[in-house]
This record gives C-alpha cells, structure tokens and sequence, in this order.
C-alpha cells in the first residue's frame, strides 16, 4: 500500500490506530478513582508526544542512519517557533502560514550550519554542532532580542500589524477556523475522553512524517545513509561522495526540528530561548536512544516514555506513596517510601539519568531491542521445550 | 592601557578555570580514549566539596547564656561551633574562616576516590564501546550526580565566602606605576591553577610514572608488551585528572557561589576549549583555556561590543568553529589522534 511492503503497512496502520485512538488508549481509569492521575489522556501532554515524536523521528534520520550524532537540533526547534509567531504577529492566527516557512527556515539554517559542521565528523561533528546551537541561544537572548524578544519569549502583542485578521476571527491558532484549544469531551459511564483538534492535527501531522520516514528508511538515499554509518572510507573508495548524501539527511532531520518547534508553537503561541538550549538538544538524544536508534518506530516510543513519565513521575508525592504502600507495616512503609522519595516529584531526572545510564549501557537498542528480546525470548522457551522433549527421544551423541 | 591589563587579568582567571577542567578532560582522553562528559559533574563535586567542608566547620551547638538577652527578654540562645569549643576560640574561628583553602586537603581523597570508582565501576566497560556510546553514558552519570547534589544540597546557589585576609581587593597595577584595583581571591586562583598546572607537568615528566604513562599514551600496546600494568596507571590518572577538576572546582567557589548544574555550564566551554587545544594534547588544553578566556573577557569590552553587538556571547563559538575547519588537529593535537 502506498509504496510499503507488506511489514510497513501493518506497521503504518497500527501508529494510525495508536495515535487516532490516544484519547481512550491513554484515558484507562475512571475520573474519580485513584489511579485518575496516571491518565495521560489530557490535550496538552498528548500533543507534546507527539510533537517531540516529530522531532525525535526526524533525529533519527541523522543519527539512527548517518550515526553523526548532532548536540545542536534544538537550535532548530527555537527556530521553528519563531517563525510560526511571527506569522501570528503579520499575518494572522492560522497556522498554515507559518508552518511551512518554519520548515522553510529551519531548512536554510540546516543547511548552513550542516554544510560547515559536516566537514568533520565524530566527536568533532559534535562539539561543532554543539557550538552553534549554543551561539544560536546566546544571541537569540541577547542581540537579537528585536527579532526573539530575549528573556520575556516572543508573543503577540495587541499593537501587531495582524494584516489579515479578520472580524470575527479566533485570537488563538487555528486552521481555517478550527480552533486548537477547543475540544471535544465525552463521558462514557465513569470515564473521560477529551477530544482536541490541536492533538489531531499534530496526530495528522506526525502519522505524515512517520510516512515519509518510512520511505526514507527504505529508499536507495537510506541505504546510502546507512552505508555511510558502517564504513565511510569504503564508500569513498567506490568513488561515491558521501557528503551530500549526510548533508541532506541533516537538512531533513532540520527541518523535521523545525516543524517540530512551529507545531509547538501552533499549540500554545508562544517561543522562548530556553527551547534552544543544549539540553533540549540533549532530550531528544535521549529519547532517541532510549526508544531505540535507527529504528522506525523506536524514536516515538521514546518520546512518548520520556514525556509520559515526566508527568507522572514528577506528579506522585510522599501522600500517594504512603496511601500505596499502607497495606505494609508501618515502619517497613515509611522506609520504603524514603527510598523512593528521592527518586519522584522532583527527583524525576535522577530515575531519567539512571533508566538512560541503564539502557546505554545493558541495551544499546533501546527499548525496541527490550522488546524483541522478550520476544525471542518467549519464542525460544516455547522451541526448547519442544527441543527438549525433543532430545529425550534422540540418542545422544 | 590600564582596562587592557584588567581585561587580561580578567581573562585569566576564567581561563585558569577553563585550562584546569580540559586539561582534566584531554588527560583522561589522551590516556583512556574515552569521551567524558561527566567530568563537568566532577568539576561541581569538587566545589560542594568545599561547601561541605565549611558546613561541617560551622556545625554548631546551643548554649544559653544569662548574661545576655534577646529582643524578647528571654535568656539568649548562643550558637557555639563544635571546632571553637575543641580548639579554643581563636584557631576555631580562623579554621571557619579558612574554609575553602582547607578543602583543598579534604578533597584530594575524595576525588581522587570518585575518580577511581567512576572508572573502575562503569567507564572501564566502554573502552571498546564507540565514542558516541561513551559521551552518551557520561552523559547519563552526568545527569545522575548532578540530580544526586541537587538532592542534598537543593536547587540554590549556596554562598561560600573565601577567607577574610584573601577577599578583598589589591592595586596589582602599583608594580608598574598604573592604578588597576583587582579582587585578591581571583589572583590567588590563577597562582593556584599555575602551580597545579606545573604540578601535573613536571609529574609526567620527571617522574617514573609519569613516563611510563606517557609512553602508554604514545604506544599502549608495546608498553603492555613490556610486562606494565598499563591499565592500572591509567586508573590513577583518571583519579588524578578528576582531582585536577576538582579542585578547579574547590577554589572556584568564592568567585561563583556553586549550584548543581554549574558542571554543565563549564562542561560545553571546556570540551570547546580541547577541542580547539587538540584532543589528547595537554600544552594545546592549557594554552586554548587561557587564549579563549583572555579573548571572551577582551571580546566583553564595551568598545568591543559596540562594533561587533553580541561579540562577547559566541567569541569562544567562532573561534572553535574557525580552528576545527581550518585547522582540525586543534593547535597543538598529535597526529593521528581522533583524526578520521
């Protein structure tokens, strides 16, 4: 279908399934019952999956293929917000001029700075994407606050020019009149669903990308990009120059951040500094790397895991521990719940740095890999226990 | 000619800083080949070894004395440190007051010992692992022990004054006939970085050790070939390099009043400043620490602003973008050193 084997298809339609269907997958315990606040089924922490899904699909394309890793794709996120607000501030609130001039953007200053960084690779490739990145975020804070409004974040302000605001149009991004505030809630029984159109939009917006990451994957330009992860030197010798091949997977993966950082800012019309920092770069490493490198789908998982457990984790406190663990004695519960103390609310990094520390080290394919292993593993005690009544038949050698 | 001087003065303690903490971070990569972004997280260590220090200096306990009233009228509570009671008043107090330099003898084994276990417990699995799975790793236990200080210590710089006789300010510019006002502490620092600059130099090249290990550096296998336990003195020299780091960070701590993630603030400029030094070159890591301080401080002058706006905040970015394409060894980097 539409140019995918048959894998990819029933790969394709399940994301399809997962992301149309968030609202109730994600939405499992009643309102009023005490496990309500594992719900991630609200509109803002389902749009941000799927918004940093984008961004960590589109890193994967450099990373996952190329195996450059780049410290400085947040740059493009900044980059991407900006303009999708200062299309708010010319134009007006919809949100289809500023979306394609944040890919646009995005996709000039990944040229730029791929053209300089990619002619070094290795650590280098990664200091240097690192330094502009981090010259993107001290200008955007200090001279260049005319264009980025510094500190405060830039926002529409009441005195902006607006040139096609109409009468009677919504002062919150919208498409063509769709509002992405405004939801949709239904209750069925004890339960919950919210329905919101900027969820759906991002959904529709990333179930694209993931297409296309699909076609990439699978091209002859992916394998070009593959085969410049496992031996440059080799295909230099066959005469091929890889640099364009890894200049367009960087400009891709840009432009990816980009869309990225406008849908953000399609959500919520807001874009600060702050989202150009180096650890906003390093979040979507993180997530890529957790979910599994060079893997389709592993880059959302990730994204999805990391920004599910922010919000739970950071939420649960001392009380709800206590009221977890108050089948246990006393004593034994208060210990228990000073152990895990440091470790939630706002201990949430010191479990991420751990889980992160953890999967490099014992599963460098993310949690993909976790889950074809388990996999395997079921299949292969469901064969040696057939190979071992097996054996009891054979003679021994 | 006076603002130049403090401009370079200026300079120079950021890029006594800088040149402590990559020289650290090139020792352990020109050693161990291994990429360490958790040295950033050592750096801060070291400076909430200080903090810690004067904590526990300042442990005190309550007496009530009956001369003495509160705006109340109640008997005045009196807070006495345990170390005034133990050594009289006098030692007691100037041992508080000397806080920080004191540090400087209570962190050597401490970071001498947090090197070693870094090493041992989880850097030695990545010697044959790829340089992206070791940034990543260091990454993570960067994260990890920075959240750990966070914990204890709390999310707020916390102030830790140098001594009294050390804190205030110097003419400097007197010897020469020019009038240029200079805080004292930050003198003290750059002696202080000097000297341990010369000390880990002169250790690698006068004593035995040294040369074994640069011999190690130079030829690994051969060395290992020569029946020498080359693994086990790389151990000590990354206890040593994270030593290095943190005792940067022990002094730096009256200059920048320490909070948990200073480490990676000084991180991002100090592996910019190997790289433009050369990986695995330590005079390159010196020399690019003190260029690129003196630069950043110069590229802050006002006048220098005016021409060029915002100059002052990518100095350090521009020029370690100019030297990698134009030069990508780094100024002073070996041949064949991470070069691909």
């Amino acid at each position: 279908m539409l140019g995918l084997n048959k894998k990819d298809t029933s790969l394709m339609i399940v994301v399809i399934i997962l992301t149309m269907f968030a609202p109730f997958i994600l939405n499992p315990f009643p309102v009023d019952s005490a496990m309500a606040q594992f719900n991630a089924g609200y509109p803002d922490l389902m749009q941000r999956f799927v918004i940093f899904g984008i961004f960590a699909i589109g890193f994967n394309i450099l990373f996952g293929l190329t195996g450059y890793l780049s410290f400085g794709h947040a740059a493009f996120l900044g980059i991407g917000s900006y303009s999708v607000v200062w299309m708010y501030k010319l134009l007006d609130y919809n949100v289809i001029y500023g979306l394609p001039l944040a890919v646009l953007t995005a996709g000039i200053f990944a040229v730029a700075i791929g053209y300089v960084s990619l002619r070094r690779s290795g650590i280098y490739f990664s200091i240097l994407t690192l330094a502009f990145a981090q010259m993107s975020f001290n200008l955007a804070y200090s001279v260049l606050t005319p264009i980025t409004n510094g500190e405060t974040g830039l926002q529409v302000y009441n005195n902006d020019p607006q040139v096609l605001l109409g009468a009677n149009e919504a002062t919150s991004p919208h498409l063509f009149g769709i509002v992405m505030n405004n939801s949709f809630k239904l209750d069925v029984g004890a339960w919950q669903f919210t329905f919101n159109n900027g969820y759906y939009f991002c959904a529709l917006v990333m179930l694209l990308v993931f297409y296309l990451s699909i076609r990439i994957f699978r091209s002859p330009f992916g394998l070009m990009l593959r085969a410049v992860k496992s031996n440059q030197n080799r295909l230099s010798y066959t005469g091929l120059n890889p640099r364009p091949y890894t200049l367009a997977a960087f400009v891709i993966s840009g432009m990816y951040a980009g869309l990225a950082g406008g849908l953000m800012a399609s959500m919520d019309p807001l874009a600060g500094a702050e989202r150009m920092q180096w650890t906003a770069s390093g979040e979507v490493v993180l997530m890529t790397i957790l979910g599994g490198t060079g893997t389709l789908i592993g880059p959302v998982l990730g994204a999805g895991f990391i920004k599910y457990f922010e919000n739970i984790f950071s939420k649960i406190n001392d009380t709800i521990l206590h009221q977890w663990f108050s089948f246990l004695p006393d004593g034994l519960e208060d210990a228990v719940v000073f152990i895990i103390h440091p470790f939630i609310g706002k201990g949430w990094h010191l479990t991420l740095g751990i889980l992160f520390m953890l999967v490099v080290i014992f599963l460098p394919g993310g949690l993909v890999e976790g889950g074809q292993r388990i996999g395997k593993w079921i299949k292969s005690r469901g064969k040696s226990e057939d190979s071992d009544s097996g054996a009891t038949t054979e003679p021994a050698e | 000619m006076d603002a130049l001087i403090l401009q370079i003065l200026n300079g120079l303690d950021k890029g006594s800083a800088y040149a402590l903490i990559a020289l650290g971070l090139t020792l352990i990569f020109g050693t161990l080949g291994v990429v360490n972004f958790a040295h950033g997280a050592i750096f801060m260590i070291g400076a909430f070894c200080a903090v810690t220090l004067s904590k526990i200096l300042n442990l005190s306990y309550e007496t009530i004395d009956p001369n003495q009233t509160d705006f109340l009228g109640n008997p005045l509570k009196v807070k006495t440190p345990y170390v005034e009671s133990w050594f009289g008043p006098e030692i007691g107090a100037s041992l508080i007051d000397w806080a920080v330099p004191l540090a400087i003898i209570f962190s050597i084994p401490i970071m001498l010992a947090v090197g070693y276990i870094m090493e041992r417990g989880l850097i030695k699995h990545f010697y044959k692992r790829e340089h992206a799975d070791q940034i990543l790793v260091t990454f993570g236990l960067a994260i990890v022990l920075q959240e750990i200080i966070k914990y204890f210590y709390g999310a707020n710089p916390i102030q830790t004054p140098s001594p009294d006789a050390l804190s205030g300010v110097a003419n400097v510019g007197a010897v020469f006939g020019m009038d240029i006002v200079y805080p004292v502490w930050r003198i003290v620092y750059f002696c202080f970085a000097a000297v341990i600059i010369a000390a880990v130099f002169s250790f690698l090249q006068f004593t035995t050790f040294g040369m074994v290990v640069r011999a190690g550096m130079a030829d690994r296998e051969t060395v290992g070939l020569l029946g020498i336990d080359i693994d086990r003195r790389f151990t000590i020299m990354f206890g040593i390099a994270a030593a290095v780091a943190g005792l940067a960070g022990v002094m730096y701590t009256p200059i920048n009043s320490p909070n948990y993630h200073m480490g990676m603030d000084f991180l991002v400029l100090s592996f910019v400043v190997v790289v433009v030094g050369g990986m695995g070159s330590l005079p390159g890591a010196v020399l690019a620490g003190f260029m690129l301080g003196i630069l950043e401080s110069f590229a802050s002058m006002n006048a220098i602003k005016s021409l060029i706006p915002g100059i002052d905040q990518i100095i350090i970015y521009v020029v370690a973008i100019i030297i990698l394409l134009t030069r990508p060894r780094g100024l002073m980097g070996r041949k064949g050193v991470m070069e691909e």
